[in-house]
């Protein structure tokens, strides 16, 4: 059972966000692991232990060769990485960074299942998990919050708007995990040495065949204004001293839901 | 003077049209020259009706039957696209809605805008809206690429209003092929039992996060929905904590809620949180940090212990029932 992670290395995201001069996000600095990414490393971990064999491989895309949130994802037990970084994928859209997993999973080469969190939490176009599914002609099983693996199928729960849906597809296939579907472990000390020497597999666009289809040129789509929002006004507050719940009922008679 | 043809990825909500795709289909009024949908699901002639009362004329239909909506609703446009070259595809922002566009995107090579909270036509160019930065800025995107443009919208973005036309006319697609995407079946489907009114068109909306201080605390939460006719929320925090289902999660990963009365129980106000509730009409707080983000877009904040504040209002509200 050979599990494949795609996770993004983000900018801190309690830290204000940022536009560059070009209108993309700030990603300089050190990045970390996306913890949206974190749930389906654990996944991918607890489903190799659970097959008795098996490994966990991450695939990622950042720009200037950055690894911390690799070596972290590397410390909860992933065995190795495929790290896409090139001066060429800056400005990719959300399909030419599809184009590029894509290409990095065929590259790890014997996959039975991929895993995806559901979006990036600094980006959340959450389009990539089925973009890549399709561009490797491969079934998608999205929003997942339980997966169990078994006869050369993966079974899911599916998150619907009323419920779940139980979705059962052959391998290979890619499924997107919901935060919460399992509870991601801390990187033991052990875990953080050994996660030192594990192979990062750097790769170019020109490595993936991929010129001249991603970054700015591949994108078709340009940002023209950013604008600040109209800011909402903050109203009346008070302090409760006991009495606090009067004025709300009498906030709730004036707005007549009462 | 439109843009051509604009199309209208159609989602049913049980026996009925779903309401993002009739807030679409409004939108879509404005845009298009022609305004049709495109529909994957059982029984298209069930929701010809309200379809075309919103301005489509026609409706694709294809059957997935115990495949996912997404890649058989794919699967019908990219054969359709090619037939009919639309200038714009628009989708919800729901759970099939982004399998579908994601998919369409990849089989015919399409760049995509999702989350958008707007759209216009500039010149013949279309451009999207989308809030940023927790809805702090809007980004103005343009598409640059070969037609359809394809954009994803978030719920709510657009009042639904009818058009008063007649039924759309139902035209059955046939010889759709979904590649080995199909392969992944529908074996049974669970819907979970909610009393009240839904979270997304509910009046009023009582929402509980972290500050409540433990999963058993949530029952103030659904007690004061129920007292105020609203739904109860919550927040991705306790969500992801297990306490209730991701179906009652408001926010970014959530949904998206705009009542008249929107009540924060121990919500910090993460930017991720504001974004799907900031477009509330009225908005009513309790947290005990004063210095809580929430406050900045509140109406009424209280400062003070949902403990404390929330019982005594609850025994207020009950006595004048």
């Amino acid at each position: 059972m050979n599990v494949v992670v795609c996770v993004k290395q983000i900018p801190d995201p309690a830290a204000p966000g940022e536009l560059d001069s070009d209108n993309t996000l700030k990603r300089e600095g050190k990045l970390i692991l996306d913890e949206s990414d974190s749930y389906g490393v654990e996944m991918g971990l607890q489903l190799v232990d659970t097959a008795g064999e098996g490994e966990v491989t991450l695939v990622s895309m950042a720009p200037n060769g950055e690894v911390s949130g690799l070596r972290t994802a590397l410390a909860m037990g992933a065995a190795k990485a495929v790290l896409v970084s090139d001066d060429a994928l800056a400005g990719s859209d959300a399909l030419g960074t599809a184009k590029v997993l894509a290409k990095a999973i065929e590259r790890v080469g014997d996959a039975d299942l991929v895993l995806t969190g559901t979006e990036s939490t600094d980006g959340y176009t959450g389009t990539i998990p089925t973009q890549v599914a399709e561009l490797l002609g491969w079934p998608a099983l999205t929003f997942a919050k339980h997966i169990e693996i078994g006869d050369g199928k993966v079974t899911i729960q599916r998150q619907t708007e009323s419920g779940y849906d139980t979705v059962e597809s052959p391998l290979p296939a890619i499924a997107s995990v919901t935060a919460g579907v399992v509870e991601p472990r801390y990187p033991s000390f052990k875990g953080i040495m050994a996660a030192k020497n594990k192979p990062v597999d750097e790769v170019t666009v020109a490595d993936l065949g991929l010129e001249g289809q991603v970054g700015w040129s591949g994108a078709h789509q340009a940002i023209t204004e950013v604008n600040d929002a109209p800011e909402r006004e903050a109203g009346e507050k008070i302090e409760d001293e006991g009495e606090a719940h009067e004025r709300i009922v009498a906030f709730l008679d004036e707005l007549k839901v009462i | 003077m439109g843009i051509g043809t604009v199309w209208v990825f159609a989602e049913a909500d049980g026996d009925s049209v779903a309401s993002g795709t009739l807030e679409l289909l409004t939108k879509a009024r404005d845009l298009g020259d022609t305004v049709e949908a495109v529909y994957a699901g059982a029984n298209a002639d069930a929701i010809a009706g309200a379809l075309g009362e919103h301005g489509a004329t026609t409706v694709y239909a294809v059957d997935p039957g115990d495949s996912l909506v997404g890649v058989m609703g794919a699967a019908a446009l990219t054969k359709l696209v090619g037939e009919h070259s639309p200038a714009l595809v628009m989708f919800d922002q729901s759970y099939d809605g982004r399998d579908a566009i994601a998919r369409l995107s990849a089989r015919i090579d399409r760049t995509v805008v999702t989350n958008a909270a707007d759209v216009n036509v500039d010149g013949g160019q279309v451009r999207v809206s989308n809030a940023i930065f927790g809805g702090t800025k809007i980004v103005q995107t343009a598409f640059e690429g070969e037609p359809p443009c394809l954009i994803a919208f978030r719920p709510k973005s657009f009042a639904a209003e009818p058009s008063g036309g007649g039924a759309a006319e139902v035209v059955t697609v046939d010889g759709v092929d979904a590649g080995r995407a199909a392969e992944a079946k529908v074996l049974d489907r669970h819907v979970e039992e909610a009393e009240g009114p839904k979270l997304e068109d509910a009046d009023v909306v009582v929402s509980g996060g972290r500050g409540l201080g433990g999963e058993e605390h949530y029952s103030l939460v659904e007690a004061l929905a129920k007292l105020l006719k609203g739904a109860p929320g919550a927040s991705r925090a306790i969500v992801d904590a297990g306490w209730v289902p991701y179906s009652h999660q408001v926010g970014q990963t959530g949904k998206t809620v705009k009542p008249k009365v929107y009540i924060a129980l121990g919500i910090s106000g993460a930017t991720q949180h504001l974004v799907g509730m900031k477009g509330s009409d009225t908005i009513i707080a309790v947290n005990k940090d004063p210095e809580a983000p929430i406050f900045s877009v509140s109406d009424l904040g209280v400062v003070g212990d949902v403990h404390k504040v929330v019982p005594k209002l609850i025994e207020a509200l009950e006595a004048r029932a």
